[in-house]
């Protein structure tokens, strides 16, 4: 969570804002009342962990945390898709939960824990679920599997946490790993290749390995 | 997406603050919906006020024997809360019903009531949205209105409300809690929360400038079947055709609101007395004065049946909310 104390504003950015602020301030404050926009983007600084390292970048406001990740950082193996929230090739790992990294800002994660798929494997060490979608051919071309293996990995541990989903019949027994709740659990990731079915089988075999 | 200053108030008072002195300023929490319309320019806030510092993120037991729910308990966090799974379930099986994994992992309570329509004519800014500009019109009366209002609107707006959550609160007759910048508190029934369109499409609650919402309550919980039904284009990770939340007792008296189908969540309390006599009395005085597009007459069809199959699944022996 955000420390409010740790916001830092450069200085021309908090004259924009504090010019901005006055003028608001100063306005009536109907609907309508004149734009108190920043004339110029406002950049703030962020600091958060990124793969175990830790990482300071100065940002535009604006700035999705995933275009933190792929322009700033030169971590490109989380994907744009839609960058609208509705195809999860963006996922990745903040503070142990699965987020749509285009869908919130960078400045918005001071001080996370952050995992994208470069921190989740290597090529010559691959997490169990890369391994598993290679086995599995759980891809074609390979846009959506960063986004969908991030998101396997923490599907498997919100079962284990005991989150319920759409399809689980009960919810006050213990979660099951099937078929039917990896589908549910997964719908926030497209792939237009069609590979679902070898993703089911991947996850369901690095599941077994688990239990 | 357009430039904004941004800032992270300490106390709920001081966000609260913070934005009624600025008519363009914006709350922004789990950011899910607000950064969609953001980067679409359909909202345009020159000032971020960042609520996800104050610790609104607590569900406690109220003295009444109900829970309270802060504004900022994420969606997977209020569907796996042990008490809401126990004695709320139709709040669980709606947050479940509602967009992806990803989204309710960062989606906030107060968020989930604030989130605007996914009227295809609200997002689309070549088109006339009364909503998204007042006085422009309404292209969706003429378009594909497939998916918006049966009842409750009006000649200048037919979206609906897309949350599922919202029905069940509806059903469960929960209270929101806000803070003013003045820190006077407020709580406002959740059936005066949304508004209808009328003349005013623009404005989807009865929240003030920079009312900002500190909770949600619930009353001690209502017993029974609890059932959120849902039916939509796709089995998951799609917006409600219609859907049905149902608190159903063993004598057959009940609660129930449906989703999909107006501006806010549809509950006509008279229309529950007729619930022990089954679905299609329900919804003929649930729906009566329903004014259908010429696209989304099925929708009276489908409340009824899927009423009916809510009802049939809370008759059934076993679990809460067991699907067919």
């Amino acid at each position: 969570m955000p420390d409010p104390a740790s916001l830092d504003l450069n200085r021309r950015d908090l004259m924009v804002g504090a010019t901005a602020a006055a003028a608001a301030a100063a306005l009536p404050t109907a609907a309508g009342a004149a734009s108190a926009a920043p004339a110029a983007p406002v950049t703030a600084k962020v600091a958060f962990t990124v793969n175990g390292e830790r990482r300071e970048l100065d940002l535009d406001l604006r700035t999705s945390l995933l275009d933190a990740a792929r322009e700033h950082l030169h971590l490109t193996g989380s994907k744009k898709g839609c960058d609208h929230g509705q195809c999860g090739a963006c996922t990745m790992i903040v503070d142990g939960r699965r987020i749509n990294a285009c869908l919130t800002l960078a400045v918005m994660h001071q001080g996370a824990e952050i995992t994208t798929i470069e921190g989740l494997g290597q090529p010559d060490n691959l997490h169990p679920m890369q391994a598993a979608f290679v086995k599995h051919d759980g891809y074609q071309c390979g846009y959506c599997t960063p986004g969908q293996i991030c998101s396997g990995v923490a599907v498997l541990d919100e079962i284990k946490a005991g989150i319920p989903s759409h399809v689980t019949a009960d919810l006050n027994a213990p979660m099951q790993v099937t078929e039917a709740e990896i589908r549910e659990r997964m719908s926030g990731n497209i792939c237009r290749c069609g590979a679902y079915s070898n993703i089911v089988e991947a996850m369901t075999e690095v599941a077994g390995r688990r239990a | 997406m357009k430039s904004f200053t941004y800032e992270r108030p300490a106390t709920p008072a001081e966000a609260a603050a913070a934005v009624a002195r600025n008519p363009e300023a914006k709350f922004i929490a789990g950011g899910t919906n607000l950064l969609d319309l953001m980067k679409l320019q359909i909202e345009t806030p020159t000032h971020l006020v960042d609520v996800n510092g104050l610790t609104l993120d607590a569900i406690e037991p109220t003295p009444e024997g109900g829970l309270r729910i802060g504004a900022l308990v994420r969606n997977t966090d209020l569907a796996a809360d042990a008490r809401v799974r126990r004695d709320y379930a139709v709040l669980s099986r709606a947050l479940l019903a509602g967009a992806s994994g990803q989204l309710r992992n960062k989606a906030t309570t107060a968020g989930n009531l604030l989130q605007r329509t996914r009227c295809p004519y609200f997002y689309d800014t070549a088109q006339a949205c009364n909503k998204r500009q007042p006085g422009s019109g309404c292209s969706a009366l003429d378009g594909i209105s497939r998916g918006l209002a049966v009842i409750g609107a009006s000649e200048h707006c037919i979206a609906t409300h897309p949350g599922d959550m919202a029905v069940a609160m509806r059903v469960l007759d929960a209270t929101v809690e806000t803070v003013d910048g003045g820190g006077a508190t407020r709580s406002i029934p959740i059936a005066e929360f949304h508004r209808l369109p009328g003349d005013k499409p623009e404005t989807d609650t009865t929240l003030r400038a920079g009312e900002l919402i500190t909770a949600v309550t619930l009353p001690k919980p209502p017993g029974g079947r609890h059932v959120y039904r849902k039916v939509r284009d796709r089995a998951s990770y799609a917006y409600a055709l219609v859907s049905v939340a149902a608190v159903v007792q063993p004598d057959g008296t009940g609660r129930v609101a449906f989703g999909g189908v107006a501006h806010r969540p549809w509950r006509v309390e008279e229309a529950e007395a007729e619930l022990p006599k089954g679905a299609k009395a329900v919804t003929a005085r649930a729906f009566a004065g329903a004014r259908p597009t010429h696209d989304n007459g099925f929708k009276l069809t489908l409340a009824e049946r899927t009423l009916g199959a809510a009802l049939h699944e809370a008759q059934a022996p076993g679990r809460e909310g067991v699907r067919p």
